[in-house]
């Protein structure tokens, strides 16, 4: 008989689709795991709602939830109840670590311009904080492009929604 | 799950609504590979996969109540029985000031929308509502930065007061007056929705040509 904790973990082993370096636990979009007897119930709140990533995501944790021998079932729920904020300390790290600059801290506005525009984005691969935003929109929903004036080098910060 | 339906006047202005967003989705993608610099071209395909991602989820939720799913109600209906505003059908394609113009007097209305929408009796309606909200932030932080660049350029003035009877046509007439404060304008009459812009019937081949060649057609 699988459990909640087994399909947790095996769920923390599927990759993100477009940035493989995270799983689909680290990035917070796993709310909820239900297990009755063969039957996985998971619920799942996609990250932008235009991620073309939603299909694959979806299917590899179908995929994930046979391979423990049960039977699956993903409920999208499309609310507001994922934010950046619900990416892991451990997901962060690997962000960062792969030259992707994680999500600042969603304040209770939204962004603005000035706070983009602020010295406060750090730079995955220098540490400086000497860096302007080059584009709001990036390769994917989730990013914006930035430039770092030390290192020169540009680099993908995750967007704080 | 919902026990009572939603009226069905909730259920027509989100169809309306996702209408809205996948022509202009459409109209936006058209700038890909030709905007008048690299990170424009990005931000434009980036707005366009947005504004489909949010015309899909209000489909998906208009079909839980009319049937179908997301692509029937996107493509398979016939170009009368689209609700969008004729101010997203406008072909802008080429138009830089006028994309800007729409660009930012749409963010603005819609704006107003989806904040009404947030505080929606349809739960569901509500959470996607503030949901899209999120992500619209940076639409209009895109518009606005835009805007700000090319105000008081002849051409963008001029594309805004020619635009503007149809910006107000997004929003019902007891938000207008809202828009027309943002905006710093007088209300005048809107171009409504009920009738299409003359370009739309070739968008709506164009957009759902796949479907037709290919009925059901996965991948």
């Amino acid at each position: 008989m699988v459990t909640a904790a087994q399909v947790w973990s095996a769920l923390a082993r599927v990759p993100d689709p477009e940035i493989p370096v995270i799983s689909l636990v680290d990035l917070g979009v796993v709310r909820e795991i239900e297990v009755d007897g063969g039957h996985v119930r998971v619920e799942f709140t996609p990250t932008f709602l235009g991620c073309p990533a939603q299909e694959v995501m979806r299917a590899q944790m179908a995929d994930a939830v046979r391979a423990l021998g049960a039977e699956p079932q993903i409920d999208v729920v499309l609310d507001d109840s994922w934010s950046t904020d619900k990416i892991t300390p451990e997901g962060r790290r690997k962000l960062e670590e792969s030259g992707f600059a994680p999500p600042q801290p969603r304040a209770a506005m939204g962004p603005t311009l000035v706070q983009l525009d602020a010295q406060a984005f750090r730079c995955p691969y220098c540490g400086s904080t000497d860096t302007r935003l080059e584009n709001i929109f990036g390769p994917t929903p989730c990013r914006s492009i930035r430039y770092c004036r030390d290192c020169r080098q540009p680099f993908e910060q995750f967007k704080t929604i | 799950m919902n026990v009572q339906a939603p009226p069905e006047a909730v259920v027509e202005a989100v169809l309306a609504f996702a209408d809205d967003e996948l022509v202009l989705g459409w109209r936006d993608s058209e700038w890909t590979g030709v905007a008048p610099f690299l990170e424009e071209d990005v931000a434009f395909s980036s707005i366009a996969q947005g504004e489909i991602g949010h015309a899909r989820a209000l489909y998906e939720l208009a079909a839980g109540v009319l049937g179908g799913d997301a692509d029937t109600l996107a493509f398979d209906r016939e170009p009368a029985e689209y609700r969008s505003a004729p101010f997203v059908e406008l072909a802008l394609a080429g138009d830089w000031a006028g994309t800007i113009a729409r660009h930012w007097l749409y963010e603005t209305a819609d704006a107003i929308r989806v904040a009404e929408l947030m505080e929606s009796d349809w739960p569901e309606l509500a959470g996607l509502a503030a949901k899209m909200d999120r992500e619209e932030a940076y639409h209009r932080l895109h518009a606005e930065m835009w805007r700000d660049k090319l105000r008081g350029e002849e051409r963008f003035e001029a594309a805004v007061e020619q635009l503007w009877p149809y910006a107000l046509g997004v929003l019902e007439s007891p938000q207008r007056a809202r828009l027309a404060e943002l905006v710093g304008r007088e209300e005048v009459e809107a171009v409504v929705r009920g009738s299409h812009d003359d370009g739309f019937a070739a968008l709506h081949e164009e957009m759902t040509m796949v479907r037709r060649s290919v009925p059901g057609a996965s991948w």
